[in-house]
């Protein structure tokens, strides 16, 4: 009980509110931009969380992240544009209720039903996670070299449409850990000679590269202009979600169970979430023929869904140092440079700093009622800024923010091939999800399969002799023949 | 779709037989028959798998949609060169020219890509200057290049 005290008190600090009160509105404002992603603000927020102790660090990216997963839904009610791609699932719907001048329920079932979704999500995070963490504490190397397969072959399987395009963004991920003197053997490894590259390819520029600079490039290459569908103002956007509630509880609870779990699985988050949420409400829903004509069950469910995934997306992060998923790969990096290794070590050694985490997940929730509600009342305000006018800003952001982080040139210039290679990857089908995770887990999944192969010495069937181990290895294994199985049965 | 398909897999192709040859020189762990060049076999040996699978997919004619479903006219490439022009001019010219001269220069380049009117941008290129010098060098102290103005600092 003292930890959660302690915690309280790293928490209810005026730098901290402060921060996750400027991290709310950077939030907000990021997602309600179309073309900015809640992924881009993580990315962005790095370099200025770089130069804060870890509970504030950890709190300005959880506050922005979930008010900018929900604000995104307001350019999908108004432009038919996503401020994010979580709200892409039901933009069409959203922006159809509001032509039918029901804008109110359209931005006030997102933003309802956003925060329901997410206290969801956090709920089961707090519950789950240190009770995966107990189990995880007698995990071996064989356990998480299972789990990191386990995880890639989620992102390959579940979260892309197309496995092998998912496999070929793994594989590069992986060639891109694979740089630097970081292995079993400490030899230099693609460095040609150059003294930056011994020390690897810094993950933070990457990912400002992957998810910022793509999306300015992006944004060059095709210029929208975006129509707005109202110009009255809004009512209450309470008014009627008592009834809503009433008539979608097991929605709600579909949604942000679905979300939770496909959140929790590495690789695929909140935008996946939404799609399989709304795709999961129009097949159970009693009246599907009303979908895709303005009809907010499907908001109700994917909009509870996409906020849920967030918490779920920390649950192996926090415990076994795997992304949930883009966001929290991320986040997984500054864990790292602020000394708070993820894994169940963390859960005995600072239970306070997690516990941190855990209470500012629920400030943010509550946070979004009142400020999802202020968002949407100047949202007309806000989305009259051209993104023309923010984007040339941003990437100067993204120069310096690269640079910050080991003050050195060398950073820029990794952030700007990755922003190409993100735009072409993108651009070809290639989902950015999977190369993620292989940097993250790149040198994890090496180390550990080689202090397994120590222990087996020469017998493979040592991998799967552990009971759990024996259970996640049988279950990639099963995942990976799948495709085959089902071939021949059709045969 | 189908033909950049054939393209890209053939250039996955190329870049695993680059990784799979270089790998042979990586050492050994000592006492271990593997080593070093583990990981980067296995990941050019998946790349070459993958590269054929899609050169093989694209030419029988199954690709899968991209994402990508704009009339090429509606795309301006030029827009997208001089935001990596900005960026490979701040790389370059930013130790020797200085932070506070060359990030107004790489956000006018970008405003007036983007089609922001002169007066505008110039505004705004002045002010988003001073707002990053402000936010990263006075306050989270990044030590921004000064150039050839440290005399004048």
């Amino acid at each position: 009980m003292d930890a959660v005290a302690t915690a309280f008190g790293l928490v209810f600090q005026p730098y901290v509110l402060l921060v996750i009160a400027l991290s709310a509105l950077y939030g907000l404002f990021v997602g309600a931009i179309p073309g900015l992603t809640a992924t881009m603000a993580t990315a962005l927020l790095v370099p200025v969380t770089f130069f804060m102790p870890p509970v504030p660090a950890v709190a300005a990216i959880v506050t922005a992240t979930a008010m900018a997963i929900f604000s995104g839904d307001i350019p999908s009610a108004l432009l038919r544009m996503p401020g994010t791609p979580a709200s892409a699932a039901y933009t069409d719907e959203a922006f159809l209720l509001t032509k039918k001048g029901q804008a109110e329920t359209a931005l006030g079932a997102g933003l309802v039903f956003s925060v329901l979704g997410g206290i969801f999500g956090v709920l089961v995070l707090i519950v789950a996670a240190p009770a995966l963490a107990e189990v995880a504490l007698k995990f071996s190397s064989f356990e998480y070299f299972w789990l990191v397969m386990l995880g890639f072959t989620c992102a390959i399987f579940i979260a892309g449409s197309d496995p092998l395009k998912g496999c070929v963004s793994l594989l590069l991920g992986l060639l891109i850990s694979v740089v630097g003197l970081e292995n079993p053997a400490g030899a230099p490894r693609y460095t040609f000679g150059n003294a930056d590259l011994t020390g690897g390819i810094p993950l933070i520029p990457l990912m400002i590269g992957m998810f910022a600079v793509s999306e300015i490039l992006r944004f060059a290459v095709v210029v929208a202009k975006p129509v707005m569908a109202t110009d009255r103002p809004f009512g209450n956007v309470f008014k009627g979600m008592g009834a809503l509630l009433k008539k979608y509880p097991l929605q709600l609870f579909r949604g942000s169970a679905l979300g939770t779990l496909v959140g929790a699985l590495p690789g695929a988050g909140a935008d996946i979430a939404a799609w399989m949420s709304y795709a999961m409400s129009k097949r159970f829903s009693k009246e599907p023929q009303k979908f895709g004509t303005g009809h907010v069950e499907g908001i109700v469910e994917s909009g509870a869904a996409n906020n849920a995934a967030l918490g779920g997306a920390w649950i192996p992060a926090l415990v076994f140092g795997i992304p949930g998923d883009s966001i929290t790969a991320i986040a997984i990096g500054v864990l790292y440079l602020k000394d708070m290794n993820p894994g169940p070590t963390l859960f005995v050694n600072n239970p306070q700093n997690i516990y941190a985490v855990f209470i500012v997940f629920i400030l943010a929730q509550l946070l979004m009622l009142p400020f999802g509600w202020g968002a949407i009342k100047v949202a007309k305000q806000i989305l009259r800024i051209p993104a023309a006018l923010l984007m040339p800003l941003i990437l100067l952001f993204c120069i310096v923010g690269s640079f910050a982080i080991n003050n050195s040139l060398f950073g820029v210039v990794v952030m700007l091939v990755a922003g190409v290679l993100g735009f072409f990857m993108e651009r070809w089908g290639f989902p950015v999800a999977p190369t993620i995770l292989g940097v993250v887990l790149g040198t994890m999944l090496e180390e550990h399969f080689f202090s397994s192969l120590i222990k087996a010495d020469g017998n493979f069937l040592v991998f799967f002799e552990r009971p759990i181990a024996g259970t996640l290895g049988a279950l990639c294994l099963l995942i990976w023949l799948w495709p085959a199985v089902r071939m021949l049965r059709r045969r | 779709m189908r033909r950049t398909d054939a393209w890209v897999g053939l250039g996955l192709a190329v870049l695993a037989g680059a990784v799979l040859w270089s790998a042979r020189a990586f050492p050994n762990v000592p006492g271990q028959k593997l080593g070093a060049a583990f990981l980067p076999t296995l990941v050019g040996a998946g790349l070459l798998l993958c590269g054929i699978g899609l050169i093989v997919r694209s030419l029988r004619g199954r690709a899968y949609a991209g994402h990508e479903a704009l009339a090429a006219g509606s795309e301006h490439f030029g827009s997208s060169l001089v935001v990596i022009g900005a960026v490979l001019a701040y790389i370059f010219l930013s130790e020797r020219v200085g932070f506070l001269l060359i990030a107004p220069l790489c956000l006018l380049a970008g405003f007036v890509a983007f089609r922001i009117g002169w007066r505008r941008a110039l505004l705004w290129a002045v002010g988003g200057t001073v707002l990053v010098h402000v936010a990263f060098y006075k306050l989270l102290r990044v030590p921004l290049p000064w150039g050839v103005i440290t005399p004048f600092y």
